[in-house]
């Protein structure tokens, strides 16, 4: 059962026309960003480095000001009432940022203790995490894998019951199977009623998310459920495969009907110009002109990578 | 055996009671694009380092590029290329002092210096960057021009480590053109990665898992005698079941 009252549908954090440049306003980091995050919705800011996630990121845990525009959190407005958005958050920023002298237990301890409570009172809300994490409570966190770094992390940023919670980019650099693991947390964190925005550069985790807004060069490109993310593909998409991938890859390029197209994996992903119907047996004959072998072109719906390399395509000019 | 780049053999490397490699055995073939994938922890960079003769095997044996890890550490830095997404270039140097420097390192002459750096800056399309400071250059230029600096002394064979984190999907596309490219040059690459879609890109792939390697074929092979239709769900399968997580 959620502990807040959704049917109020308060907005757990706002943001209207956020503005962030650096080096004196030569750099424009984050470009008049707009966009709510539900109560109790997990929301998912999507990019690559350097997109401006980090910036939106700071700006809401009220450690940047921002030049121009407003944002909310939990109601409270970044800038008049960040010590009140301070004690009701929580963030676990991109690097690891715990101490990394101290043992997993006191670090733990250490942020109960400075948000006035105790690892006891709200042990209930760690506790799935924890016990992976507790046969090593008393090694120093520095010399944890990335994958209990990430957890310890996750376990601080919780221990003081946030109604908020920030989570920039927790599995960049984390194994296959441990970001699984993750995502299945914040599955159980969202069922708390508790609210998240968590950034990745990891398309395939985008597809976990309530929502998700794309982001590069600073600009929100698209927010949508990520069902309605990849419906906005414009046209059709084909996967084609050949014996010789790499061949088949620059053959493609050349192709004159090709309008894009992609390594995904084990096939190439592509895209026509126009009138994808007539295309693919056009192009299944200039494959076989070329001497292609074992060639396979099949329809198939658009990803949110897909999506996004498509419309980053079309912002780049 | 001269078409085979790197072959091991039992190679082991404990530390006091921990077996971080446990009697690894594989080959790569020369200009072969070898996936080398496995959990934090797995005990891919312990492996790593003994391939790149930074640390000697506790038994087993490994021979690179002809040279036996053992006893021929020094010959096997000279006819390597490393790349790692943590460590690779000087940010407080331009482009081209990076490319001096390193080429420096690799033992290039003066005049091999100037023109393989001229042909490398126009090849990534950046001559006009050569005096900018790396620091400020885009993440993804900075792969593409660590990359191919590691490969300026044309090795025999390059490891990457990571190579390709945080950028976005075209230019972590583009890094990979690029790799086609040095293997299509005869460059053997050895790479690590947590993207499974890059997997699928390489000839054969090792996954390792608490030290072992418990797979090893092409993409292809792996796919089909695991019945799943992504690398993703192949090294899901074997890795879910690690027991040495905590490393």
């Amino acid at each position: 059962m959620p502990i807040l009252n959704l049917s109020k549908k308060m907005s757990a954090i706002t943001l209207d026309n956020i503005t962030k440049t650096y080096n004196k306003g030569t750099v424009l980091a984050v470009d008049k960003a707009t966009f709510e995050v539900a109560e109790g919705e997990t929301f998912g800011l999507i990019g690559p480095d350097g997109a401006g996630k980090t910036s939106i990121f700071r700006v809401l845990t009220t450690l940047l000001l921002a030049e121009g525009g407003n944002a909310t959190v939990a109601g409270f407005d970044v800038v008049k009432d960040y010590e009140k958005i301070r004690n009701c958050i929580g963030y676990m920023p991109g690097r690891f940022s715990l101490y990394q002298d101290l043992t997993v237990e006191e670090n733990l301890n250490f942020f109960a203790t400075i948000f006035n409570t105790t690892v006891k009172e709200n042990y209930e809300l760690i506790r799935d995490i924890y016990v992976q994490i507790e046969p090593f409570k008393d090694r120093r966190a520095g010399k944890l894998s990335g994958g209990m770094k990430q957890k310890l992390a996750l376990c601080c940023a919780l221990i003081h019951k946030p109604v908020v919670l920030f989570l920039d980019e927790p599995t960049t650099g984390v194994d296959a199977v441990s970001r699984v693991e993750f995502w299945d947390m914040l599955k159980r964190l969202k069922h708390q009623g508790i609210s998240i925005l968590v950034s990745t550069p990891y398309m395939d985790e985008a597809a976990l998310c309530d929502r998700i807004a794309l982001i590069e060069g600073g600009k929100i490109l698209s927010i949508a459920s990520p069902a309605e993310t990849v419906k906005k593909y414009p046209g059709k998409l084909f996967a084609v495969k050949a014996a010789n991938m790499h061949l088949l890859l620059q053959d493609l390029r050349s192709y004159e009907g090709t309008h894009s197209c992609f390594t995904f994996g084990d096939a190439m992903h592509l895209s026509f110009k126009q009138n994808a119907d007539a295309g693919v047996s056009k192009l299944t004959n200039y494959l076989t002109a070329k001497g292609h072998k074992q060639i396979e072109i099949t329809e198939i719906p658009a990803g949110i990578e897909d999506y996004f390399i498509r419309i980053t395509e079309k912002a780049n000019g | 055996m001269d078409n085979i780049a790197i072959k091991a053999v039992n190679l082991t490397k404990r530390f006091d009671d921990f077996v971080a490699v446990d009697a690894i055995t594989f080959d790569v073939k020369q200009g072969e694009i070898f996936g080398f994938v496995g959990a934090n922890g797995a005990g891919k960079t312990t492996a790593m380092r003994i391939l790149c003769g930074l640390s000697t095997p506790t038994s087993g044996e490994a021979m690179v590029a002809g040279f036996d890890v053992y006893k021929q550490a020094e010959e096997i830095k000279k006819n390597i290329g490393y790349m790692s997404q943590k460590f690779s270039l000087y940010e407080d140097l331009t482009v081209m002092e990076n490319i001096t420097f390193y080429a420096g390192i690799y033992g290039l002459k003066d005049k091999e210096i100037k023109d393989r750096g001229a042909e490398l800056l126009e090849r990534l399309g950046i001559t006009a960057e050569a005096k900018t400071f790396v620091g400020s250059l885009p993440l993804g230029w900075k792969q593409k021009l660590a990359f191919s600096v590691a490969v300026i002394h044309r090795p025999k064979i390059v490891f990457l480590d990571e190579p390709t984190g945080g950028v976005d999907p075209v230019t972590r596309r583009q890094f990979w053109d690029l790799i086609y490219e040095a293997s299509d040059r005869g460059i053997t690459v050895f790479v690590t990665t947590h993207y499974m879609d890059e997997a699928e890109y390489c000839g054969r792939v090792s996954v390792m898992v608490d030290g072992r390697i418990d797979a090893f074929d092409t993409p292809a092979n792996l796919k089909k005698k695991f019945g799943v239709d992504s690398m993703n769900k192949v090294f899901y399968e074997l890795a879910r079941g690690a027991k040495r997580k905590a490393d």
